[in-house]
């Protein structure tokens, strides 16, 4: 490798069991200029393919399980109690050291309500366990539609870093955010890990329907554990990645302000520059030392 | 209970929101009349592995069903909350798809780090509901009947919560039944051979069971079967097999027989020698023949495999077809449905070597009014289940395949209401070549090993294939009934997407309709002959008889023929992705269908008269001319009522409520979804999708179909609905194809008719002879379209006996047929949408209006039919296209909406729908002085499309459309609608107002959107 170039940050896409936004995903990160590999979960399970070989670890939209026994528990239970080797590990073991090293965690939609259920969102208590959950919509229905998003000035997440707002679209029956207790609300927005809200297009943040549209607490839309490594959202930034894919694009070619690219592989640009930056500076600090 | 059963009940903990349960008591109120007080609703398991202690099973409970913020468990206990004094309990029945409880297994897997047996049901999932109000049985068995399930696939129990908790677990299967009993048919009578095939719902009529009687009765054949060890008289596998292959459903008997035609009119005759020879087949042929004599060679696989194939770019085809699944969504609608997705993804999925990405589903519904409140007949379901039920399958079918519901129509007439027309298309992209084979091509080899892939084998399903082929009556067997599994078959389909890929597959095909015996004896053609072991097929359950097994249609499955060589490879594979793969038998070229059981041979049919042996059909048609007459109306409408009355009327208002629960954007490529703009409300004509993300190529979809129209003329009606899927995918700004040699730009249409019994009996069915003839009419539009726009057909689909009979009434549906419409699109950032974008953009009507009000939404307003029906005019709607084309070669188009139901009102008033503040300013002066004021507004004419133009394009516009465009006005920025007629100002409304006589119409009542006024507040 020539000496200026810095390695394309490498990003794992789970896929297997229901898991179906895989394909976007990938394709979000390699727009982005990023590395992505897709890969079943029985190949991690398994052993075959190490999710420490990676930079961020990304848990796609989809029904896994088909959502059965509630929105992501049957992946959150496999994470948390399948063994992956005679040694007892389970893969959240795994991911414990992978966020330790400083490495980054996406779940989007289905993907959110794992690290959720996971317990590694919001992870206040930080030993990854539930602490709230995502359940179904107020509006009693699944349903498919773009929602305006801003962005928490007190969030630091690399994910979001230069974002003030967000058009994208939902797609899904159970994104209500229920947090338990005010106790719990507050630690959160004490946080910032409350990074996303439901907005109108005045954007001040809402909790009318379908302006918010599940009806979730503090019309939150995703969450951050409080390092900002791992990020969760209800809503699909993947699936923004072309200008053309916003329901309201016509006017922007009527107006000659279509741009190719969608707004939601803004988040993905966002990562793989600041694992860019980070490495520059690693190695930069490595010269100098 | 058993020791070894244990219940889990989880249940909300106090203060949490229970949609479920407040669903059901708004529901029971609603639709029921009932007053249940509050109903909180609970999930129940029952687990039942061995040696599963409670211990542990509280243990599972907590850690893996539990939602530590939501819920309370108990264990076996079911005790009622206080206060509440009546329950329901929703259970399965035996051998009902469990996907639930299969979920549970795998949590129960992982949790315990055991090898447990996830493929046989151990946890069975329920819903318990807790009602406030004492209600008698009668009441709650309403509720649970109509609201909560369907007595075909659900067991219910209900009570007072005093008497104690009934509790329901199914148990199914019963003792192994491996026998197979041999029928003789030799010197039966015409009435017992009619009788016997009535009995075993076999469905063959007297020809054919004569047939099958004489072939086995050839002495020269008795002796080789029991040289063979066969009986010499046919097994009961064997005559199941032979009813499956020659149903109407498999063989399409009606679509092939020579019919003898008459015209009353005219008083010519002709006999027509099969209309799928004539007219289908015919018509591809002229267009595979005018599209290569031009250079264009993109049409690949045609009317042959699961589904047709054309051409993209020189890496990949494009896959698709559109089916109907009427009678399972009659009876169970929501099985039927998601059954009828999941099983038409499997023909894209299977053709050729299989392995094709699904790119989108679209679908087409036909109901009864859901506001029906006539009387229904035994076994019927209400239209308003029928629509919620099949509405819900095409959610979960959709959406949990990860695959996108990109667009559809859902049409009323009361004429549905006893069976609803389910159609459901599945497009797919496939690359050409899969491991250096040619993709689209299915070849096996003599030694090729037969897999079988995916779920495993139950009695749901048994005789699908001959019970689609009658009428439905009240006595529809129940195992006619299937619940599809969305999961299953994802993890098949990833499976498949896989080893196609690596080279372990030789061919594939689903197993649909019939089963092992349908898929089988079909692919046994290929290399000439099978030989299948049924006793290695995995069942759900034991106790399937020999022909069960055969003929089960148990979904999620896929047959594979397997290379020996490559077998080790996809086993380990198939392993790893938790997909069951289980060898079942090899192929040969012994020219016959061997089906053994236990070493034991059990079928022996010659693929020669399983394939060919079954008789031709002569059918009788007679064409009369309907009288019809145009109505009188008031002389005086007030147009702005009319305007909305038509925007809040069935067949027009919008669909919101549906459409947003189905996902149409999943996988990130929809580019023209069902409802666009600013305020995602303006209806779209056809839908654009890009085919990956690393070209802007795409497809445009969409659909034509107008029944109401063949009332009048059954030619116009599906020359009608042609041109509506033509025009819909001009509008988004699709060109022609073969214009321009070689220009590459596939095209390509499925039809499906679904007509009433049109078969002639003087006694049950008098008027067959009238109902072929408009089959026949609908026919020979069929292939005057295709020829004319030169687009071909690639797949398609017949259904014959959409008719609901019992108590002595028979309620049919009108012949209907239904196009779906694919084509190129080269660049998806240059489609247009169909809402007016920016003030001061110029308004024009392109095409020519007709008083053809005849069969008219308008006319629907005071029930009148008219008789003025829309006509195609072939050659001019071409010549307009080909202009539509150029003008969008220049970006010249800001939007487009074609008219269709409701005329140019509706459509003006649509394409103000899209931004708040919008409106339009029309003169319709310049439009043919003779037509009436009624006829310019509220016409259907074809060919027609609304469109709006920068003020700085319209003299490049102009020069192109000519004559052809007529200037009606401009955007505004006021927000009202106003159109002008010479002096006179015929409408004149508030955009908003309009959006909310349209959003707040009955279809989103039904399904219970919240009303517009709050979607501003």
């Amino acid at each position: 490798m020539a000496e200026h170039e810095q390695a394309a940050p490498k990003a794992l896409i789970l896929t297997g069991f229901g898991i179906n936004c895989e394909e976007e995903m990938a394709a979000a990160y390699r727009l982005a200029g990023g590395v992505p590999t897709i890969v079943h979960l029985n190949e991690v399970l398994h052993g075959r393919v190490s999710i420490h070989d990676f930079d961020i670890l990304n848990f796609p939209g989809g029904f896994s399980f088909g959502d059965d026994l509630g929105s992501g528990v049957v992946l959150a239970n496999k994470l948390r109690y399948r063994q992956t080797g005679t040694d007892g590990r389970t893969l959240l073991s795994d991911i414990r050291e992978f966020v330790a090293a400083g490495k980054f965690v996406l779940g989007i939609c289905n993907g959110f309500q794992v690290l959720v259920k996971l317990g590694l969102l919001p992870n206040l208590g930080g030993n990854f366990e539930p602490e709230v959950t995502l359940t179904h919509n107020a509006s009693g229905r699944y349903e498919d539609r773009w929602v305006r998003l801003v962005v928490n000035p007190v969030a630091n997440t690399p994910f979001l870093s230069g974002l003030t707002t967000l058009e994208v679209p939902v797609r899904h029956g159970e994104g209500r955010l229920v947090v338990p207790d005010a106790a719990t609300r507050e630690r959160i927005v004490a946080q910032g890990l409350n990074c996303l809200t439901y907005a109108g297009y005045d954007d001040l943040e809402t909790g009318t329907y379908p302006l918010n549209p599940n009806g979730a607490d503090l019309n939150c839309a995703g969450l951050t554990d409080p390092t900002g490594h791992i990020f969760g959202l209800m809503p699909h930034p993947e699936a923004y990645l072309a200008g053309c894919n916003h329901p309201d694009w016509g006017l922007k070619k009527r107006r000659g302000e279509l741009k190719d690219e969608g707004e939601g592989l803004a988040i993905f640009k966002n990562i793989v520059t600041h694992l860019q930056h980070r490495a520059q500076e690693a190695s930069a600090s490595v010269t100098h030392a | 209970m058993e020791t070894n059963q244990h219940s889990i009940l989880l249940t909300l903990q106090p203060g949490r929101h229970d949609g479920d349960g407040q669903r059901v008591a708004a529901d029971a109120a609603r639709h029921l009349g009932l007053t249940t007080g509050q109903v909180r609703s609970a999930a129940l398991y029952a687990v039942r592995y061995p040696g599963l202690s409670a211990a542990q099973v509280a243990d599972f409970a907590a850690a893996c069903l539990q939602d530590p913020v939501l819920h309370t468990v108990a264990i076996n206990e079911l005790a009622a909350p206080t206060g509440f004094q009546s329950y329901i309990l929703v259970a399965k029945g035996p051998g009902v798809t469990d996907d639930e409880g299969t979920s549970a297994q795998n949590a129960l897997g992982d949790f315990l780090n055991e090898p447990i047996d996830t493929r046989t049901q151990h946890i069975f999932s329920k819903r318990l509901y807790w009602v406030e109000q004492a209600l008698p049985a009668a009441d709650l068995r309403r509720i649970a009947e109509e609201l909560l399930g369907n007595k075909l696939i659900n067991r219910f129990e209900v009570g007072a919560v005093a008497d104690g908790l009934r509790d329901y677990t199914p148990r199914p299967g019963g003792g192994a039944d491996a026998r197979t009993e041999t029928i003789v048919l030799s010197g039966l009578s015409d009435e017992q051979l009619l009788q016997l095939s009535k009995d075993n719902v076999y469905a063959l009529n007297l020809p054919e069971m004569q047939a099958i009687r004489d072939h086995f009765d050839q002495a020269s054949l008795r002796e080789e079967r029991v040289g063979l060890g066969l009986p010499a008289d046919p097994t009961d596998c064997e005559l199941e097999i032979l009813a499956q292959t020659w149903s109407e459903h498999c063989k399409h008997k009606e679509f092939s027989a020579v019919i003898k035609y008459k015209n009353l009119e005219t008083g010519a005759e002709e006999e027509i020698d099969g209309l799928f020879k004539t007219f289908i087949k015919g018509a591809t042929s002229e267009v595979d023949r005018q599209l290569r004599a031009n250079g264009n060679d993109w049409l690949i696989k045609v009317f042959s495999d699961n589904a047709g194939a054309v051409r993209i770019n020189p890496e990949s085809l494009f896959v698709w077809k559109v089916e109907t699944h009427n009678s399972p969504s009659a009876i169970d609608p929501y099985g039927g449905a998601i059954t009828g997705i999941l099983g038409n993804n499997r023909d894209p999925l299977a053709t050729g070597i299989g392995g094709a990405r699904l790119l989108f589903n679209t679908n087409v519904l036909c109901f009864g009014n859901p506001d029906y409140d006539g009387p229904l007949l035994t076994g019927q379901l209400h239209p308003r289940r029928i629509f919620e039920g099949v509405r819900k399958g095409i959610e979960d079918g959709g959406n949990k395949s990860g695959v996108p519901t990109v667009n559809g129509a859902i049409i009323f007439d009361d004429r549905y209401r006893g069976k609803p027309l389910v159609y459901c298309g599945t497009g797919a992209v496939m690359p050409m070549q899969l491991a250096g084979k040619d993709s689209w091509e299915k070849v096996i080899l003599p030694g090729d090993r037969i897999i079988m892939a995916g779920g495993r084998v139950g009695k749901d399903g048994i005789h699908g294939a001959t019970f689609s082929s009658i009428e439905l009556d009240e006595a529809a067997p129940a195992t006619a009934v299937q619940i599809g599994s969305p999961i299953t078959q994802k993890l098949a389909m990833d499976f498949l997407i896989l080893a196609t890929r690596r080279g372990l597959i030789r061919c594939s095909t689903d197993n649909g309709a019939g089963g092992l015996s349908s898929s089988i004896g079909e692919l046994a053609l290929i290399p000439g002959g099978a030989v299948v072991e049924l006793e290695k097929v995995p069942l759900k359950y034991p106790g399937l008889k020999p022909w069960e097994i055969f003929l089960s249609e148990s979904q999620e499955r896929f047959t594979l023929a397997v290379e020996p060589a490559k077998l080790d490879e996809l086993l380990a594979l198939g392993r790893e992705m938790e997909v069951e793969l289980t060898d079942i038998g090899f192929f040969n070229a012994e020219g016959s269908l061997d089906v053994l059981f236990d070493g034991k041979p059990i079928a022996g049919l010659s693929l020669e008269f399983l394939h060919e042996g079954v008789p031709r059909k002569t059918l009788l048609a007679e064409y009369v001319k309907p009288t019809a007459q145009e109505p009188a109306l008031p002389p005086v409408l007030d147009y702005n009522d009319v305007l909305l009355k038509l925007l809040g009327s069935l067949n027009i208002c919008s669909r919101e409520s549906v459409i947003r629960q189905y996902d149409h954007e999943v996988k990130g490529r929809t580019i023209v979804k069902p409802l666009m703009g600013a305020t995602g409300q303006a209806p779209q004509d056809a839908a654009v999708v890009r085919f990956n993300f690393e070209s802007w190529e795409g497809v445009a979809v969409s659909n034509g179909i107008l029944p109401r129209m063949g009332d009048l003329d059954a030619y116009q009606m599906s020359a009608g609905s042609f041109d509506e899927a033509v025009r819909q995918i001009i509008s988004v700004g699709g060109k022609l194809p073969n214009l321009t040699p070689g220009d590459n730009i596939f095209w390509s249409v499925n039809d499906n008719f679904c007509v009433p019994d049109s078969v002639y009996d003087p006694a049950i069915n008098p008027d067959g002879k009238q109902k072929l003839a408009k089959l026949v009419q609908m026919c020979q539009a069929l292939r005057d379209a295709c020829a004319a726009y030169c687009i071909p057909l690639t797949s398609g689909k017949d259904s014959m006996k959409n008719d609901f009979k019992a108590d002595g009434v028979k309620i049919s549906v009108p012949p209907t047929v239904l196009y779906s419409m694919t084509a190129k699109v080269a660049d998806v950032r240059q489609v247009v949408t169909s809402d007016f974008k920016q003030a001061d953009d110029v308004i024009y009507l392109l095409g020519e209006t007709y008083d053809e009000l005849g069969g008219s939404e308008f006319y629907q307003l005071y029930n009148e039919l008219g008789a003025n029906v829309p006509k195609v005019d072939f050659a001019k709607a071409k010549a307009l296209y080909t202009l539509v084309g150029e003008a969008n070669d220049q970006q010249l188009i800001q939007s487009s909406h074609d008219l269709s139901d409701g005329g140019l009102a509706v459509t003006l008033a649509e394409c103000t729908f899209g931004r708040d503040g919008l409106g339009a300013e029309l003169d319709l002066s310049g439009l043919p002085a003779e037509l009436s004021v009624n006829a310019l507004l509220f016409s259907e004419s074809h060919s027609r499309f609304v469109v709006s133009v920068a003020p700085e394009d319209v003299p490049a516009f102009e020069s192109i459309l000519k004559d052809r465009a007529t200037r009606l006005g401009r955007v505004t920025a006021d927000g009202q609608l106003r159109v002008r007629h010479q002096a006179t100002e015929l409408l004149s409304l508030n955009t908003t107002d309009l959006r909310a006589a349209w959003t707040n119409g009955p279809v989103n009542q039904t399904i219970g959107l919240e009303p517009a006024t709050a979607l501003h507040a």
